[in-house]
């Protein structure tokens, strides 16, 4: 069982660390601001969501897995957040 | 190479990276940015050598406050920044600053290289006295007991910061709000952000700060995390930003370190030495200090953001 929990989490952070690497090629290599937020929204939900749902099974208590999840959520949430100001910001002619 | 020497010399090397780049980029703003970037770094050094208290410091204060406020005078230092680099220093300023950066830097190099191994730690007597505090976090017993004088110095300092920002303020607005008044725009991303943002974080800065008597956490860092959220309840214009005139703001600024004062006071009437604390009503006193310290430190780092009085008493 531990062994396959622990196969599972050694699976799911490469994957997540993938898009980790996906996102950062992303932001250095595209044109313009948007396809670069595109780029690293993908960092941000995959990348950090893979990596924490594959931690969970390595918790010692639902306190901890609730933490782990709580974080991602809040870094789900300020990414969108900054995504949208920063496009706004873009779009409205005050950054470029 | 095991995996855990490859982590701490990548993490090393990043971390001498990013302070080379805060150094020598040219613009101001992103050396504040690289600097922010070194802060964050500088949370995972911590966290790798278990100082987690340090670590959420860094983070909060380092780094973010920090950081931010380095970011906004930048930003008012933009319109100068051309002018002041055409102003290129002579040859020989710039021979004598690298030599005097260069002597600090080895000094610090020599000083840290010989340093006695094992160093000299103060650890096994905090870890002897630790239950006198009547607190489980060895960092909290050592910041509100054994070294409070340390931190009731620390808290006055930022009053005095504080005090310092606002008397940069125009005579014709003194008393007034800081910042530029922002418009509140229902439909607004920062207004949906300050609706769902700011209950959580509330929890979590009160949980940060009530979990510090047992494990890494306290006020300081929950604080910052109450300060942010303010912040953006003031950015997303859902709230103005206080007159720094008002009593009431005043009183709330000076009556974390009023109670430590009084506190300490107490000690010398009672435990015989100020700061000390009566036996047995240690974790009592501590806790009271933390609380009334909370709001305190949660405005003055929100003003300090906020800078100086810009627009006059009634706008």
């Amino acid at each position: 069982m531990s062994l396959l929990l622990n196969l599972w989490t050694i699976l799911a952070v490469s994957l997540g660390v993938f898009f980790f690497l996906a996102g950062t090629l992303g932001l250095l290599r595209f044109p313009d601001v948007f396809t670069r937020l595109h780029a690293l929204t993908k960092a941000d939900n995959l990348g950090l969501g893979l990596v924490v749902l594959g931690l969970l099974p390595q918790m010692n208590s639902i306190h901890a897995m609730l933490k782990l999840l709580l974080i991602w959520l809040l870094v789900l949430f300020s990414g969108a957040i900054v995504s949208q100001m920063l496009a706004q910001a873009v779009r409205s002619g005050k950054l470029d | 190479m095991t995996p855990s020497l490859a982590l701490n010399l990548a993490l090393a090397l990043l971390l001498l990276g990013m302070a080379g780049w805060a150094v020598l980029v040219r613009s101001t703003q992103a050396a504040v940015i690289g600097f922010m970037v070194y802060g964050l770094l500088l949370t995972l050094a911590w966290a790798r050598l278990d100082g987690l208290d340090v670590a959420l410091t860094e983070a909060a204060i380092g780094g973010g406050l920090t950081g931010f406020l380095l970011l906004g005078a930048a930003v008012r230092l933009r319109s100068v920044e051309h002018r002041a680099m055409l102003q290129a220093p002579g040859l020989a300023t710039r021979i004598l600053a690298a030599l005097a950066a260069g002597s600090i830097t080895l000094l610090l190099a020599f000083a840290v290289l010989t340093l006695p191994s094992p160093a000299p730690s103060l650890a096994p007597a905090v870890a002897e006295n630790i239950a006198m505090t009547q607190v489980g976090n060895p960092i909290t017993a050592v910041l509100l007991a054994f070294r409070a004088l340390d931190t009731l110095l620390e808290a006055l300092v930022l009053v005095l910061a504080m005090i310092g920002i606002w008397s940069l303020a125009d005579d014709r607005v003194w008393g007034g709000r800081p910042g530029f008044a922002i418009a509140h725009d229902a439909s607004g991303i920062l207004h949906y952000a300050a609706r769902i943002l700011v209950p959580i974080g509330v929890v979590i800065g009160g949980y940060i700060f009530w979990i510090g008597a047992d494990d890494p956490g306290g006020k300081f860092q929950g604080a910052t995390l109450l300060a942010a959220m303010w912040l953006l309840l003031v950015l997303a214009g859902l709230r103005d930003a206080p007159r720094v005139s008002s009593q009431t703001l005043r009183l709330w600024v000076v009556l974390g370190p009023l109670v430590f004062i009084g506190v300490g006071g107490l000690g010398s009437w009672v435990a015989g030495s100020f700061l000390g604390y009566p036996q047995g009503y240690a974790k009592l006193m501590i806790v009271a200090v933390e609380l009334a310290l909370l709001p305190s430190l949660t405005l003055i780092l929100g003003l300090l953001i906020m800078g100086a009085p810009k627009r006059e008493i009634g706008r």
